[in-house]
């Protein structure tokens, strides 16, 4: 009875049985697994741990309200009142849900552009011959090095001067492609596609724009994807930007939606991690999804150069 | 520009020889296909190099302009003051309280995370390590999550009387709460947390990356010559992962002199809490552009930038000569 009316407790249990499960077929072949140190997989587990444990934290705060986390012991494990406070998020902020969507738009604008912008530079830097080629190279590079801080008022001035102040189009349009999503496609570009490859096609009459479409676009197909999920949560996750150039609420980006419920007078934790948390399991959901090719962007990166 | 979204991603860092022999295959303009025709590269580029001026570098020029200027957004005063924002700021008590908070966070932060990031990097080298995958992308979940949501849920967890970490110091027999948000070095230590939190396991993945691309043979002939594994982590791992090491200690600069999100949370507000102590530059910055002292703002800018790049000089002649001692190269 008490699972039905829970659902955090279920979802809870579940994912619990899942990993149990999955632990016990990947454990039969017993002999390699000899051969490490136990205390390396202690050591893993205990990491595990430590990254999970917040956003479990999030889940028993915003599931059980302030009266009951404020006592010691505390309580640890997830409380029935999850639905409850989570209609408190869309009281305090009623636009919230609207700001996830916001957020969505735009992460998925963003994503696209940078992709498309990157690749397109980046096989140019890469791969084409031109006049001033090596100079916007080396720029791109020193620009790089630069905080992001240096720019912001001037890039609020112009936003502003546009006539973008307080509008989604001040999130998307400096951010549709950036020197760093460029510099990585030129080096996947460059460590990737074989120049033999291009040179056949061109022999074969194929020209630039066929070369990019039908050789460079399939090889870097995964890479971009890398390219455009990084983009993503980096939108997702922006705050000092959003922040300062995003006045009305029905245009907020989740992370400035979230802030809002931290900035009255009041603590109210149940309040403020349940928004965190609305802020954090999509992200966790595309993570189940797609977390392996996110782990291999980041090592390649590391990597290729 | 604005956007940090891809800092995460990290190309240029390479380490090891199997970097250095690509390098030479195809370095410099041997690289390009001569068959092609390069006028398209105006094309390609045109969006991006657009873009870029007017959303990149613009904005980085203008911000030296106005930090000349005393820049009041809302009367649209703008009188020309030359080097006064600048003198202003060398002279200024809050600057200074923010850089040495901007510090304290930063050293905080960063060496105890590269020292348990190479050491777990090393620990997922054993190429015998069952489930390889799961705890590589597991290590990666924190670092997917918000700086805010990550700011909020620790700053439950730090709070004076029912923090779990106060808590669970009671439970240990130290019964006096630390309030992490009005004294100074506990509220740093506790922001230095959130971000070895966030990002420990992603620079475990850098190293652990770089540490793949030495060559087994290294390992084979140390083992050979009877060194033990902690002198085989010594005498080959750490060599060869040197210039990652900068790239980790740089592009950890760049970054923990923006922390912004972590002190705004916990402080509760731009000023950084009650004696500032956790105005970190970006904050600083930030507070002063609300005031409208844009002008101020810009120079602050300007000097986060000078510290950038002086940190990232020093990281990187430490590293290389503290390398080239002990290269089994």
């Amino acid at each position: 009875m008490n699972l039905l009316t829970n659902p955090a407790l279920l979802i809870t249990i579940l994912v619990g049985l899942g990993i149990l499960a999955w632990l016990v077929v990947h454990y039969r072949d017993k002999s390699r697994w000899r051969k490490v140190s136990p205390w390396s997989y202690l050591v893993l587990c205990f990491m595990i741990v430590v990254s999970a444990f917040p956003f479990y934290w999030m889940y028993i705060v915003a599931s059980n309200g302030n009266e009951e986390i404020s006592k010691n012991p505390p309580t640890l494990v997830p409380g029935p009142r999850f639905m409850t406070l989570i209609g408190h998020v869309f009281e305090a902020a009623p636009t919230f849900g609207l700001s996830i969507w916001n957020t969505v738009v735009v992460g998925t604008l963003i994503s696209v552009a940078q992709v498309v912008f990157s690749a397109l530079a980046g096989f140019a830097f890469a791969k084409l011959n031109f006049r001033g080629r090596k100079f916007l190279v080396l720029f791109v590079i020193g620009t790089m090095m630069l905080p992001s801080q240096l720019g912001i008022i001037p890039l609020f001035m112009i936003v502003n001067n546009l006539g973008w102040g307080s509008t989604l189009s001040a999130i998307v349009v400096p951010a549709l492609v950036t020197a760093f999503g460029v510099f990585w496609m030129r080096q996947i570009i460059d460590a990737q596609v074989p120049n033999e490859l291009l040179e056949a096609a061109s022999i074969d009459g194929a020209g630039v724009i066929r070369v990019f479409r039908s050789v460079v676009m399939p090889i870097i197909a995964q890479s971009s994807f890398v390219l455009g999920l990084f983009a993503f949560l980096g939108t997702w996750n922006d705050f000092l930007w959003p922040l300062l150039v995003l006045n009305d609420p029905n245009q907020f980006t989740v992370q400035v939606a979230v802030n809002q419920l931290s900035a009255s007078y009041t603590v109210d934790y149940a309040l403020m991690l349940g928004g965190a948390f609305l802020a954090t399991a999509p992200l966790l959901l595309l993570f189940v999804l797609v977390g392996r090719q996110l782990v291999s962007g980041v090592m390649d990166g590391a990597v290729k150069g | 520009m604005t956007n940090s979204a891809a800092k995460p991603l990290s190309p240029w860092k390479a380490s090891g020889p199997k970097k250095a022999k690509k390098r030479k295959a195809n370095s410099d303009d041997g690289s390009v296909v001569q068959s092609l025709n390069g006028g398209w590269g105006y094309l390609f580029t045109a969006p991006f190099v657009i873009m870029f001026l007017i959303f990149g570098l613009a904005p980085v020029i203008y911000s030296v302009y106005i930090a000349f200027f005393q820049w009041d957004p809302l009367d649209f005063t703008h009188v020309y003051i030359g080097l006064d924002n600048f003198v202003r700021v060398v002279q200024d008590e809050q600057f200074w309280l923010a850089v040495r908070n901007t510090f304290s966070i930063w050293a905080l932060s960063t060496f105890p995370q590269m020292v348990m990031a190479i050491a777990l990097a090393n620990v997922l080298r054993n190429p015998m390590l069952k489930f390889k995958t799961f705890w590589r992308t597991m290590l990666l979940v924190p670092n997917i999550t918000s700086v805010l949501a990550v700011a909020i849920v620790f700053g439950q967890l730090f709070s004076r009387d029912f923090g779990l970490v106060n808590l669970a110091r009671e439970y240990l027999g130290m019964s006096n709460h630390i309030n992490f948000v009005s004294e100074t070095i506990p509220g740093h230590i506790a922001i230095a947390t959130m971000i070895t939190w966030r990002w420990l396991g992603y620079n475990a993945l850098i190293f652990l990356a770089a540490m793949l691309a030495v060559p087994n043979e290294l390992y084979e002939a140390a083992s050979i010559d009877g060194a033990s594994s902690w002198r085989q982590f010594l005498y080959v791992t750490l060599p060869g992962i040197r210039n990652t090491i900068t790239f980790v200690l740089v592009v950890g600069t760049i970054g923990g002199l923006q922390v912004f999100a972590e002190p705004l949370t916990l402080a509760g507000g731009e000023s950084g809490g009650d004696s500032r102590q956790f105005s970190t530059l970006t904050l600083f910055l930030f507070e002063q552009a609300h005031m409208g002292n844009w002008g101020y703002a810009a120079t602050i800018g300007i000097m986060i930038t000078f510290i950038v790049l002086i940190i990232s000089g020093i990281n990187f002649v430490f590293t290389r000569r503290l390398g080239s001692g002990e290269n089994v190269q």
